[in-house]
């Protein structure tokens, strides 16, 4: 009886799916900070690729790695947030 | 020319001192030469796991500064032929040797043993920077929980970091009962998570207590299932292909028992 109920209310993430969901988050902070190299080069990559459409201003750039919730607001997902002020436009249709 | 393996996990608690002295034992059962080297300098525990607590006259660090030669301070263990301990001390701190040291200290223990054995101490100041200054390979220990997890891949970075490359992993104390009501992380979730190649799991075994009662490291206990999984990555560390102990097995005929007559096992 005492099983049956547990089997009827067991609807809850085994704790070990919570304990690698929260593992997983703390290894992406974790492993940002054991190589700082790394942001730097996704952020000379991302700068590479939007200055073939617009100007921007490379010294007020920012990008971190952060957390944010999800689209259905249950989880805290890892997120790459980008600040990059825009200078101006330039004419993207333009090819070379 | 003998082989350098340090023996390492970050956290602490996780089974470095059990971990190093069974597998030095089993290479030693194996025929091999093997030397301990206890890093953990000022907390060392290795000797007390071995049994061999009374035998210490020197240690590294007399070694190192040139109190003794290198042979005097190697025990010979009380069982095994060809199977030394080299002690830390314990009235010293981690700073009393550095890197070089031990890099030296290892070089010229490779002449002479077949595997050399560090076990290192928790976290990943000095004394993890010395312990794995002279190894060629690093075996990671962790148990399948957040903090030592999170520990191990800390660790996989800095070993890496350091030009140690492939570090091993040891899943230690893992609890089938557990793992098969999904309250503990699987062997397949924490390899998913650290992403480095497996050489062993060993089960929670009360038998690893009672041999380190004894002072007897359980992988000559040919009864104790953790014995077992220590055997296997023995066989495993001298490059034979062992598949992975079945650890349905591990419950014992007690629970199986249980089971049978529809008692919940503990």
């Amino acid at each position: 009886m005492i099983d049956l109920i547990k089997l009827l209310t067991r609807k809850k993430e085994s704790s070990k799916d919570v304990a690698k969901e929260r593992l997983k988050l703390v290894l992406i902070h974790d492993r940002s900070n054991v190589s700082p190299q790394f942001l730097e080069m996704v952020k000379s990559e991302i700068i590479k690729v939007i200055q073939n459409y617009m100007d921007i201003d490379e010294d007020t750039l920012d990008i971190q790695l952060t957390k944010t919730n999800s689209d259905d607001g249950e989880r805290v997902v890892p997120a790459l947030v980008a600040n990059i002020p825009i200078k101006g436009m330039k004419n993207a249709g333009r090819s070379l | 020319m003998g082989e350098v393996i340090v023996i390492t996990s970050g956290k602490g608690g996780v089974g470095k001192t059990t971990t190093t002295a069974n597998l030095g034992t089993g290479l030693a059962v194996s025929g091999k030469k093997v030397v301990l080297i206890d890093t953990d300098i000022g907390l060392r525990n290795l000797d007390v796991v071995m049994g061999l607590e009374n035998r210490i006259v020197y240690d590294i660090v007399d070694v190192i500064e040139g109190t003794c030669r290198l042979k005097q301070a190697l025990i010979k263990d009380k069982r095994y032929d060809g199977l030394y301990l080299l002690p830390a001390a314990q009235t010293r701190d981690k700073n009393a040797i550095n890197p070089q040291q031990m890099i030296n200290l290892c070089d010229e223990l490779r002449s002479e043993f077949d595997y050399i054995l560090i076990d290192c101490p928790a976290g990943i100041e000095q004394g993890f920077k010395n312990a794995i200054a002279g190894a060629d390979k690093a075996l990671v220990v962790t148990t399948p929980e957040v903090s030592a997890v999170r520990d191990a891949d800390r660790i996989i970075g800095l070993l890496e970091a350091h030009d140690i490359k492939n570090p091993r992993l040891i899943i230690n104390r893992i609890r089938n009962d557990m793992v098969k009501r999904g309250d503990m992380m699987s062997i397949e979730d924490i390899i998913d998570i650290l992403a480095i190649s497996l050489i062993g799991v060993v089960p929670d075994d009360e038998n690893i207590i009672i041999s380190t009662n004894k002072g007897e490291p359980a992988v000559t206990d040919s009864k104790s299932f953790a014995g077992q999984a220590y055997r296997n990555i023995t066989r495993r560390l001298m490059g034979e292909e062992v598949p992975l102990l079945d650890l349905n097995v591990s419950e014992g005929l007690l629970s199986k028992m249980k089971k049978l007559f529809g008692f919940k096992s503990a």
